[in-house]
């Protein structure tokens, strides 16, 4: 928020920008939570998981505490204009990053589950590129909010109809084993609700981006294709 | 990751915390056989803002004047019980109304500055003291304007008569008059209902300022006002206190459902 004028009480920049750094403080977790279930999951390593599963409550209490944050400040400084859609933004966004929270508690419990059973590696490099692709929309997505950028927003928003489409070949390939190999069929559904868990998280970065374009540009994209999302932010 | 340093900076204040400062112990103001404060106890926390919220006739002007004694000036006024600052009851014989009030600053609605130039409104306090050493006035005269944010706007033209201050320009010369003489209590009663939004912000900030280093008391018509500057907030009604608490819990969860209808306009 450093572009935009000063408010004549400066304690209500400083309150903005409290919750700000919170946010970002937050989405820094977030990605933590997520990078590290990913590389669990990647080297099946359960006491990697394990930590995921144990850090999740701090997301959920730094949500918690935003949010009074955000409520506190509604009721105080009754924000308007840009003030008041980046609280609103900001209350959406750590809805997503908690929900990213607990796809990425998930993926560790599903990571403890996988290293339990038997099974190919080699089966699971599809959802480990996915993974390493998601986790590069989350960061893009954070880094479109640290600096309130609605083009860096609209290219992350872009890639996720790709992470469907990644989603929908790894199920594919998942049904194909268990054809194969009805022996592991739990081991696949594990990985199936990994894939799942990544779509997801892959939604949440695009609505974060969402979240972005509505604080810069004032303009509601949810719901609608991204080649009318384009047109709405490069129609200033 | 350090998360305690999260979520710190908004922390939330409490009364049990604070120290106090003024202590209104089961206070009763008749006005002729009219009661307008019922049974008023509470504590003014110090080097805090303090919010008295009421529709009108609610007894808020009337708690605020009694902090320094304004109601002296009333006929047919009748108190009982006792407010105590620096440990003193103010309504016992010996105190020294004069003396009090210097430590019980007080600025008024309208701005009100005295028909002089803009230097001696703010050394006016001083010199009724007997200081008249230019050297001493000079510094105080700056000091003053600086904290009360508008020694930049006038500093060049410190001669010239205060009636040619803007409203929110006076106001802020009202507010360094009193802040002159170094109270430790600041008295405001409705100080920015006289003056524009923009004028109304700025005697906000600094409001916030001020209370590093004074107590400040006061008294508004506009709840978003109060819920803007105070760190703590009366409502009051019908001269009864109906709830004091911090601000953020009397406007996000007020503990009464009177409190509740006031503040989000469904009161009468």
């Amino acid at each position: 928020m450093s572009n935009v004028p000063h408010h004549i009480s400066r304690q209500f920049d400083n309150e903005l920008e409290t919750i700000r750094s919170d946010v970002l403080a937050m989405g820094g977790l977030a990605e933590q939570q997520f990078s590290d279930a990913l590389e669990a999951l990647i080297e099946l390593n359960v006491s990697r998981a394990e930590k995921v599963m144990e850090n999740e409550d701090s997301l959920n209490s730094l949500e918690v505490s935003i949010d009074e944050e955000c409520v506190t400040l509604l009721a105080r400084r009754q924000p308007a204009a840009g003030d008041l859609r980046f609280v609103i933004a900001v209350i959406k966004t750590i809805t997503d990053l908690e929900r990213i929270g607990d796809e990425a508690d998930k993926i560790a419990k599903m990571t403890i589950s996988l290293a339990d059973k038997s099974g190919q590696r080699s089966h699971y490099v599809g959802i480990n590129t996915m993974g390493v692709f998601v986790r590069d929309m989350v960061r893009d997505a954070l880094n479109a909010f640290a600096r309130m950028d609605s083009q860096e927003a609209l290219v992350t928003a872009r890639k996720e109809p790709e992470s469907d489409q990644q989603y929908g070949a790894i199920l594919r390939q998942l049904i194909t084993y268990m054809i194969e190999d009805p022996r592991n069929i739990s081991s696949f559904i594990d990985a199936m609700w990994v894939a799942r868990a990544l779509e997801r998280i892959a939604d949440h970065a695009r609505n974060i981006c969402e979240n972005v374009i509505y604080f810069v540009e004032g303009k509601d994209v949810r719901h609608i294709s991204i080649e009318q999302m384009e047109d709405e932010v490069r129609g200033g | 990751m350090n998360l305690s340093a999260v979520t710190g900076h908004m922390g939330k204040l409490s009364l049990a915390d604070e120290k106090p400062c003024i202590y209104v112990n089961g206070l009763n103001l008749h006005y002729g056989e009219k009661q307008a404060l019922k049974d008023i106890t509470m504590v003014v926390p110090e080097k805090k803002a303090t919010a008295f919220i009421g529709p009108s006739g609610c007894g808020k002007s009337t708690l605020l004047r009694c902090f320094n004694r304004m109601n002296d000036l009333i006929d047919n006024v009748h108190t009982s019980g006792e407010i105590r600052i620096g440990g003193e009851n103010i309504f016992a014989k010996a105190v020294n109304v004069a003396e009090l009030r210097r430590k019980v600053g007080m600025v008024f609605q309208k701005p009100n500055p005295f028909p002089k130039s803009i230097y001696e409104n703010v050394a006016y306090g001083l010199r009724i003291q007997g200081i008249n050493r230019r050297q001493t006035l000079d510094a105080v005269v700056e000091k003053a304007l600086k904290n009360a944010a508008l020694w930049d706007e006038v500093k060049d033209r410190l001669d010239d008569n205060a009636l040619g201050l803007s409203g929110g320009q006076a106001q802020r010369l009202v507010i360094a008059r009193a802040i002159a003489i170094e109270p430790e209590i600041l008295l405001l009663d409705e100080p920015c209902s006289a003056l524009d939004p923009i004028s109304t912000l700025k005697v906000e900030e600094l409001i916030y300022e001020l209370k590093a280093n004074y107590t400040i008391v006061i008294v508004t018509h506009n709840m978003q006002q109060a819920a803007r500057v105070s760190d703590y907030t009366a409502y009051m009604y019908l001269g009864e206190m109906i709830e004091f608490n911090d601000t953020g819990t009397l406007f996000t969860n007020p503990g009464e459902k009177m409190t509740e209808d006031y503040i989000t306009g469904r009161y009468g």
